[in-house]
């Protein structure tokens, strides 16, 4: 039990930090929105169902990729990583919990998106809304783990996106075929239990070589 | 001999390792189940009834495939070695491993774009499960060069190359099994290409060119890991005489 209360406490510390400064949120929002307009000039003629449904994913990726960029930050620039490698709690509890607050941060994010993506492009359904959730654990979970690698790097925040977008191929195949449906796919269903599957057995992975990641 | 080269000795013995097959000997049976497996592939392997004479880069296309899994899949087997054993050599060898395989998948790429417009009249085709696989996991292991380069020698950098590495294993069958998935959004139209009937000649080629491109790639694997040995304990002993 202790663990998860361990994990509480550190997700609890990133979420007050951001309701403080307010440096990631309105940042994510804003650049979302902002993509969801440079689609509708990017895309001549009147883009179909199909086509957005492209974009929307490519705008999730992206702002999620923005948010994670900046998970490690405050421990970088305020130098805390040390102290919390050093403090009597699992390390992957440091995983866990970066992963649950930007995964806050995201769903934040896509709870102004979604609508604003029905407003400006085409409806969404409840599939749509699965598979955002589902594609939101792997992101957040995936990113976080890079971005606590990136972090360490002299490249920095430069590494991230070329360290996640390959693996976040698979994700973007699961989300993309869930949302398409029919007639296209014919049973979203395969594609949201695909997305499951790679969240799973990447969380496992995250979760046990954690440790070597932060390690010294 | 004073003490601290007495210590360097043993630092150095530390980094190398005899191996059993010596190196001259490898690159000879190199050498020659290459120059076999391309007499067999130009002159032994019969002609294809729907590609004809160009059909015959497969014997290369898909045994470059082969050894650039093997060589993914053993490094990070060494990783793993390296994350749970602390085989003091498994880092390197693991890079070394990745870096051979990177060549080779280069090759691949290089191979499947020629096979590719010699097949169908274009340099690169989505429709080839095997080729985006592999445009995938090339992207990837550039990213762990971009990676490994980035921090400086020292156990982080082994411990972040090792776990990457471990990603990379995971990643290839998830994403063959996206693309497979992927076919049904978009190429609606599905392909079916008929493989070349498996058997004969044609089976006693592959595993000739298969065999001599695993030979080369160990024998390449070995020369880049004595070099670098060698480096590291020129660096280790100008340390210890600085």
């Amino acid at each position: 039990m202790s663990y998860f209360r361990d994990v509480g406490a550190l997700a609890r510390k990133d979420l007050l930090l951001e309701l403080r400064a307010r440096d990631t949120l309105p940042a994510m929002l804003l650049f979302v929105a902002a993509t969801f307009v440079i689609f509708h000039f990017a895309l001549p003629g009147t883009p179909s169902r199909l086509e957005t449904t492209g974009l929307l994913w490519i705008a999730i990726l992206f702002t999620a990729l923005l948010g994670l960029g900046r998970a490690f930050v405050p421990e970088r620039e305020q130098r805390t990583m040390d102290g919390l490698v050093l403090a009597p709690c699992d390390r992957s509890t440091i995983w866990l919990a970066k992963s649950l607050a930007t995964l806050a941060f995201l769903a934040a994010a896509e709870a102004v998106a979604l609508p604003l993506y029905a407003l400006f492009f085409h409806s969404i359904d409840g599939t749509t809304v699965a598979a955002v959730v589902l594609a939101d654990v792997g992101i957040c979970g995936v990113g976080a783990f890079l971005g606590a690698m990136a972090v360490a790097t002299r490249a920095r925040d430069l590494l991230l996106p070329l360290l996640f977008l390959p693996l976040a191929m698979p994700i973007v195949v699961g989300a993309v075929g869930a949302t398409v449906g029919p007639p296209v796919v014919s049973s979203p269903g395969r594609y949201l239990g695909f997305l499951a599957l790679y969240d799973l057995l990447f969380a496992v992975i995250c979760w046990a070589s954690f440790e070597y990641v932060v390690a010294e | 001999m004073s003490s601290p080269s007495r210590a360097a000795g043993a630092t150095i013995r530390g980094v190398g390792r005899t191996s059993r097959i010596p190196l001259p000997a490898l690159a000879v049976s190199s050498l020659v189940l290459v120059s076999t497996a391309l007499a067999f592939v130009f002159f032994v392997a019969p002609n294809d009834a729907n590609q004809g004479f160009s059909q015959r880069i497969f014997y290369f296309h898909v045994s470059l495939a082969f050894t650039a899994y093997a060589c993914f899949i053993g490094g990070a087997w060494k990783a793993f070695r390296h994350l749970t054993k602390r085989d003091p050599r498994a880092d390197l060898e693991s890079y070394v491993l990745i870096h051979q395989g990177l060549i080779f998948g280069t090759l691949v790429l290089l191979t499947g774009s020629i096979w590719a417009k010699i097949s169908w009249g274009v340099w690169w085709t989505w429709s080839e499960d095997e080729l985006v696989l592999f445009l995938v996991l090339y992207l990837f292991y550039c990213a762990y060069f971009m990676l490994r380069f980035s921090v400086d020698p020292g156990p982080q950098r082994e411990n972040l190359s090792a776990v990457y590495a471990l990603f990379g294993v995971v990643l290839i069958p998830v994403s063959f099994l996206a693309i497979r998935l992927a076919k049904e959004f978009l190429h609606p139209r599905v392909f079916t290409l008929h493989g070349p009937n498996f058997g004969g000649w044609i089976l006693v080629t592959y595993c000739v060119a298969q065999a001599a491109l695993l030979v080369l790639a160990y024998t390449l694997y070995r020369l880049e890991l004595s070099g670098k040995r060698l480096d590291l304990r020129l660096r280790r002993l100008r340390e210890v005489l600085v």
